[in-house]
């Protein structure tokens, strides 16, 4: 059986280690929050300046000047704390945040990610943080389908999206099954209902057992 | 010299035909819409405006950029659910953007404020946005040259300032606040109250006065 994306989202949660600053992408990256333990001690990073950020607000705790990078109210946890936007990117590029969590369009073998432009020449370009994350968190997470709705694989030979961020990418999550970027290849470390061998069938990419 | 205004009318007088504009906030955290508002209301045309974002719905940066204002939007990014003003601009050809990565953007105004020349990041390397941009390898990793972001005038909202321009921000309402004030030739904040000077816990300033030239109390609710 292939995942659902909450199941992606757990398993992606399941592999964050204990005690990990991390940051959490705009849209199915933020449903990984949801299935952090207590245990794991995560303490999760919103780029717009605040680190122990809890859960989304309902009711009377939606504060117009407590938001997520979505723009959605949250909550802060005991031990939260607030800076200026420079300092939330140094946290980035400094090497400080432990993991990131991102969607993508592609992914390449080598860990080039495109999650930010499609080049349609009618979209409005837009990239926010993106660029930041991949270069900056010391673990780069993906989650997202293997396939694109027309049926072609999103883990690629070589991104043919502009790129965000060259060979930054360390696992990706998908239904079909978890793969790790390694200076080796591409290794499956994690099948689900499937096989290397039928992944193999559909993907161009070289794939190696764990 | 520190001016408690007493609108923000008085608040934004004087900002001229093409002056840059940084605006804190992020959505409608920390956004300052009553000097927004003001401005337009003044008029000033070929504005350069740097936001995170290219304004929301009708109200504030959207619909300064509606009045036909803005010549150009410095920002990381513009395309939202609800920015069809930009968008709408941005087709016919009639706004000018430059797109750059939401990091490189607030220590491009953090350089700005603190006199930096320019300074290396890996944030953009190998992609699209890296062209024209020198590329330096620097301990065999690749970065590249940012310049930095200077402005005729910021627009800030915190929560309380005290009578000597000092600011106090308000959970993610803090944002870009503290780096745009540093970075422009007149700071104007906007702020929820204005306490009188002493009153403010020192230690707990985020903002210094010597970066803030014009405070307004608007009445903007928030939770105290």
């Amino acid at each position: 059986m292939t995942l659902s994306r909450d199941e992606i989202a757990a398993r992606v949660a399941r592999d964050v280690p204990t005690g990990a600053y991390v940051n959490l992408g705009i849209g199915q990256p933020t449903r990984v929050g949801a299935f952090l333990r207590p245990e794991q001690q995560v303490v999760l990073h919103t780029e717009n300046e605040m680190l122990g950020m809890g859960p989304e607000a309902s009711g009377d705790d939606v504060d117009p000047d407590l938001v997520n990078a979505g723009k959605v109210p949250v909550t802060e946890l005991p031990g939260a704390a607030y800076f200026h936007h420079a300092d939330s990117f140094a946290m980035m590029r400094g090497g400080h945040l432990d993991v990131c969590v991102m969607g993508a369009f592609q992914v390449s073998e080598s860990g080039d990610l495109a999650n930010w432009h499609t080049s349609d020449p009618d979209a409005i370009p837009a990239v926010g943080g993106a660029m930041d994350l991949a270069v900056g968190a010391r673990s780069v997470y993906v989650m997202m389908t293997l396939f694109a709705k027309d049926g072609t694989p999103k883990l690629v030979k070589e991104c043919d999206y502009p790129l965000t961020g060259v060979g930054c990418v360390d696992r990706v999550y998908t239904e079909h099954a978890v793969f790790h970027l390694t200076p080796r290849g591409v290794v499956v470390a994690d099948a689900f209902g499937t096989s290397l061998d039928e992944l193999q069938a559909r993907l161009d990419v070289p794939l190696l057992a764990p | 010299m520190i001016e408690i205004c007493s609108d923000v009318d008085a608040a934004v007088r004087g900002i001229a035909d093409g002056a840059t504009v940084l605006i804190g906030g992020f959505g409608r955290a920390g956004m300052p819409f009553a000097l927004i508002d003001a401005l337009r209301r003044l008029g000033p045309r070929e504005l350069t405006v740097v936001n995170n974002n290219a304004g929301n719905g009708d109200t504030g940066l959207a619909a300064l950029l509606a009045a036909g204002q803005v010549r150009k939007v410095i920002c990381s990014f513009p395309r939202q659910s609800d920015s069809h003003v930009f968008d709408r601009l941005y087709r016919a050809g009639e706004i000018e953007l430059e797109l750059v990565p939401q990091g490189t953007l607030a220590e491009r105004i953090r350089a700005g404020g603190a006199g930096i020349g320019g300074f290396y990041t890996p944030t953009g390397v190998g992609t699209p946005l890296a062209a024209g941009k020198e590329v330096r390898t620097i301990d065999g990793r690749e970065y590249l040259l940012e310049y930095p972001i200077r402005a005729d005038v910021a627009f800030v909202r915190a929560h309380v300032a005290d009578g000597m321009g000092n600011l106090v921000y308000r959970k993610t309402g803090r944002n870009f606040g503290p780096i745009m004030a540093a970075a422009a030739e007149l700071t104007v904040a906007e702020v929820n109250r204005v306490v009188p000077t002493g009153e403010l816990d020192p230690e707990a300033v985020v903002t210094p006065g010597i970066f803030v030239e014009r405070v307004v109390v608007t009445d903007q609710a928030v939770a105290a």
